[in-house]
C-alpha cells in the first residue's frame, strides 16, 4: 500500500487520491448490487417466463391426461405418477442409508484408514457428473442385475445421487451437537446407540431434514441419469397400483413397471419443432420449477428457523 | 465378562445389549461403506463395458481422430470433436461465471450488512436448484432468440446460448465457495489494512483476495468440473451433431449430450454403441475426477493455512 502512496507536498493531491478511492469503493458496492440483482432477475425471469407459456395448460386435465400425439389433448398423468413413485423408492434407500453413514462417520467411526476412505468417497461422489451416475445404473442394475428400465432401477439411480447430500448433511447436523448432550446420556447407563437414536438424531433432526428435503428436489429435477438408463419418453398407460383391495392390500408390482418422469416428458416436448408441444413443455416445468423451489425453501426456512432456535 | 462363571440376572442382559450395539454398528458400518462401493462399481462398470470397445478401437485413434461418427455406416471413433465441444461451452460458462461469481462472493463477503447477506443467500441458493432441464428450456426458447435478434446468422441450436444459461447456473457455486474462502481470512488482517487507511474495496483486492486465493482458485476449478459434467442444457440447445470446432456460434455436442443422444435411440446391449457411450463416459469421468481431486486439494490447502 505505502508503495502507491508517494509522499505528497500537495495536501490536495492527497486528498484527491482518497477521493479516488472513496469513489472505486462505491463503485463497486454499486457493481455489487447491479451484478445480484441481475441474478435475482435472471431466477425470476426463468420462473416467469415458464409459468405464463404454460399458462394456457394450467388446468386439471393436464395432470388428469396421458401425451399424447396432439398437442392440445396431452398431459403429464403418466409422468408425474412415474416421478411420485421413482421418489418413493429413492427415498426410502436413500434416506437410511444416507442417515446411518453419517450417524457411522460422526459417532462410531474412530479417525483411521478406514474413515479417512469412506470421507473422501463420499466427497468426490457428490463431484462425480449425474450422467455418470446413469450409466453405472445402465450397466450394473439394468444388465449385470437384470432389473431391467423399472420404477426401481430408476429409483435406486436417484438415490446414488441423492446419498452423497443425506449423508453431508447429517454429519453436519450432527457436529454442531455439543458433547455434553452426549455424556450427560452416557452418564445414566445409556449405551451408545440409545445415546445417538434419543439424544444426538432428535437434535440433529432439523439438519437431516434439511438435507433431505434439498436431495429430494434433486431427484425430482434429475434428467440425465434417468435418460441413461432407457427410460421411454412416451408412455400412455400407469403401472399397476401399489395398494389393492384385496389379501395383502399391498402390492410391489409397480417396481416392475415401465414409466416416465415430469423432467423427461419435458425434455420430450421442448425436442418437438412445433410451438403447441412447447406450451406444453412450459407447463410441465413450471410444475417442476413450483415443486423444487417450494422445497428448496423449505429446506431454507427450517435451517434457518434451527439457527435461530438453537442456543446450546 | 464372558469368562465368569455365574452369570447373573444383570450381566445375561448386558451380552444382549452389547450383542446388540455391535449389530447395530455393523450396519451402520455397512451403510458408510455403499459410498466406497459405489466409487468402485462407477470405475468397474466404466472399465468393463468400455473395454470391448477400446478392443475394437486403438487409444491412436480414440483420442487424435477428429470425426466420431460410431453410429454411422462409416465408423470414426476420434473423441476429440466431444471433448471440443465440451471445452467450448464450459470456456463460454467461465467467461460469464467467474466475474460474477466473484463479484457476487466479494461482495457478500466484504460489502453487504448482514440483512443483505440473509436475503441474499437464499436466493442463491434457490437458483442452485433450478433442474437443469428447465434451463435447458431457458438456452433454447429464450436466451437463443434473443442472441438471434443480435446475431441474426446464429442457428437454433448452437454453443453460445447454452454455454451462457451454464454461466449463470454455475454462479452460485462458485460464489459461495469463494465466499467461504474469502471469510476464513482473520478479521486481524483486514483491520490491519484498514488501519493503514485502505479503503473496503483496496483491502478486499490487496489483502482479502490474494489471502483466499486458492480458496477461491478452487471454487473456479470445481466450477470448471460443473460445466463438463453439466448435460441437459447442452443435449437441449446446443444440438447432438459432434463437430470439431471452438466457434460458440455453430452447433457441437458434448461428451454429455452423446450420451444422452445415443441412451435416447434404441440401445443394443453390447452393440458399439452400447460400449461407446462407456468409453466418453469413462473421459468424462476421468476429466471431472482430476478436477475435483485437484479443487478439493487447494481449498483443503488453504483451509490447513487459517
Amino acid at each position: 500500500m505505502a508503495s502507491t502512496i508517494k509522499p505528497a507536498k500537495d495536501l490536495n493531491a492527497v486528498r484527491a487520491l482518497i477521493k479516488k478511492h472513496k469513489k472505486n469503493d462505491r463503485l463497486f458496492s454499486v457493481i455489487g448490487i447491479f451484478v445480484i440483482a441481475a441474478l435475482a432477475i435472471a431466477l425470476l425471469v426463468l420462473f416467469l417466463d415458464l409459468v405464463i407459456d404454460g399458462y394456457p395448460k394450467m388446468n386439471l386435465e393436464f395432470f388428469s391426461n396421458f401425451p399424447s400425439r396432439k398437442a392440445e389433448g396431452a398431459g403429464i398423468l403418466s409422468a408425474w405418477v412415474g416421478s411420485a413413485l421413482v421418489l418413493t423408492v429413492t427415498f426410502f434407500v436413500a434416506v437410511p442409508m444416507g442417515v446411518a453413514a453419517g450417524i457411522y462417520l460422526e459417532e462410531y467411526a474412530k479417525k483411521g484408514w478406514f474413515s479417512d476412505l469412506i470421507e473422501i468417497n463420499v466427497a468426490n461422489l457428490a463431484g462425480v457428473p449425474s450422467i455418470i451416475y446413469g450409466l453405472l445404473a445402465l450397466g450394473l442394475f439394468v444388465y449385470e442385475f437384470g432389473l431391467g428400465t423399472s420404477i426401481l432401477t430408476a429409483g435406486l439411480t436417484l438415490s446414488l445421487l441423492m446419498l452423497p447430500i443425506v449423508i453431508v448433511s447429517t454429519r453436519e447436523a450432527i457436529r454442531a451437537i455439543p458433547v455434553h448432550i452426549r455424556e450427560a446420556a452416557y452418564a445414566v447407563g445409556a449405551t451408545k446407540w440409545q445415546v445417538t437414536l434419543h439424544h444426538v438424531l432428535q437434535y440433529a433432526m432439523g439438519g437431516v431434514l434439511t438435507g433431505i428435503i434439498i436431495g429430494m428436489a434433486r431427484a425430482i429435477g434429475e434428467t440425465a441419469p434417468v435418460i441413461t438408463i432407457g427410460a421411454l419418453t412416451f408412455i400412455a398407460f400407469l403401472p399397476p397400483a401399489p395398494v389393492s383391495e384385496v389379501m395383502p392390500f399391498i402390492n410391489f408390482n409397480w417396481l416392475d413397471a415401465g414409466f416416465t418422469v415430469l423432467p423427461i416428458q419435458m425434455f420430450n416436448w421442448i425436442s418437438r419443432p412445433e410451438h403447441a408441444f412447447h406450451i406444453n413443455a412450459a407447463a410441465t416445468g413450471a410444475v417442476i420449477i413450483i415443486l423444487t423451489l417450494l422445497m428448496n425453501g423449505l429446506a431454507i426456512r427450517l435451517r434457518y428457523s434451527i439457527r435461530k432456535k438453537i442456543k446450546w | 465378562m464372558a469368562q465368569k462363571k455365574i452369570i447373573s440376572p444383570g450381566l445375561k442382559k448386558n451380552i444382549r445389549r452389547n450383542f446388540l450395539e455391535r449389530l447395530i454398528e455393523l450396519s451402520l458400518m455397512l451403510s458408510g461403506l455403499a459410498a466406497v462401493l459405489i466409487t468402485f462399481g462407477i470405475v468397474y462398470i466404466l472399465v468393463t463395458e468400455s473395454l470391448p470397445f477400446f478392443d475394437a478401437v486403438s487409444l491412436k485413434e480414440f483420442l487424435t481422430s477428429t470425426v466420431w461418427t460410431p453410429l454411422f455406416e462409416r465408423k470414426n471413433y476420434g473423441i476429440l470433436p466431444l471433448v471440443s465441444g465440451t471445452i467450448t461451452i464450459t470456456g463460454i460458462a467461465l467467461l460469464v461465471a467467474i466475474p460474477l461469481g466473484t463479484i457476487t462472493a466479494v461482495y457478500l463477503s466484504e460489502f453487504a450488512t448482514h440483512k443483505v447477506r440473509e436475503i441474499v443467500k437464499p436466493i442463491l441458493e434457490l437458483l442452485v436448484g433450478v433442474p437443469t432441464v428447465v434451463f435447458g428450456y431457458f438456452a433454447l426458447l429464450l436466451v437463443t432468440p434473443l442472441l438471434q435478434k443480435i446475431y441474426p446468422d446464429l442457428p437454433t441450436f448452437n454453443m453460445l446460448g447454452p454455454g451462457i444459461v451454464m454461466g449463470i447456473m454455475i454462479v452460485p457455486y462458485i460464489a459461495s465457495v469463494a465466499e467461504d474462502a474469502m471469510r476464513a481470512v482473520p478479521m486481524a488482517m483486514r483491520e490491519g489494512s484498514y488501519a493503514m487507511g485502505a479503503t473496503r474495496f483496496q483491502t478486499a483486492v490487496t489483502v482479502v483476495m490474494p489471502a483466499a486465493l486458492s480458496g477461491i482458485i478452487a471454487a473456479y476449478i470445481l466450477a470448471v468440473s460443473r460445466g463438463i459434467g453439466e448435460t441437459m442444457i447442452v443435449a437441449i440447445a446446443a444440438g447432438q451433431q459432434p463437430n470439431f470446432t471452438f466457434n460458440p456460434v455453430e452447433s457441437a455436442a458434448t461428451i454429455t449430450a452423446y450420451i444422452v443422444s445415443v441412451a435416447l435411440g434404441d440401445l443394443e446391449h453390447g452393440g458399439i454403441g452400447y460400449q461407446s457411450i462407456f468409453a466418453a463416459g469413462m473421459v468424462l469421468f476421468l476429466m471431472t475426477l482430476s478436477l475435483n481431486i485437484l479443487g478439493q486439494w487447494t481449498r483443503k490447502k488453504f483451509t490447513e493455512r487459517y
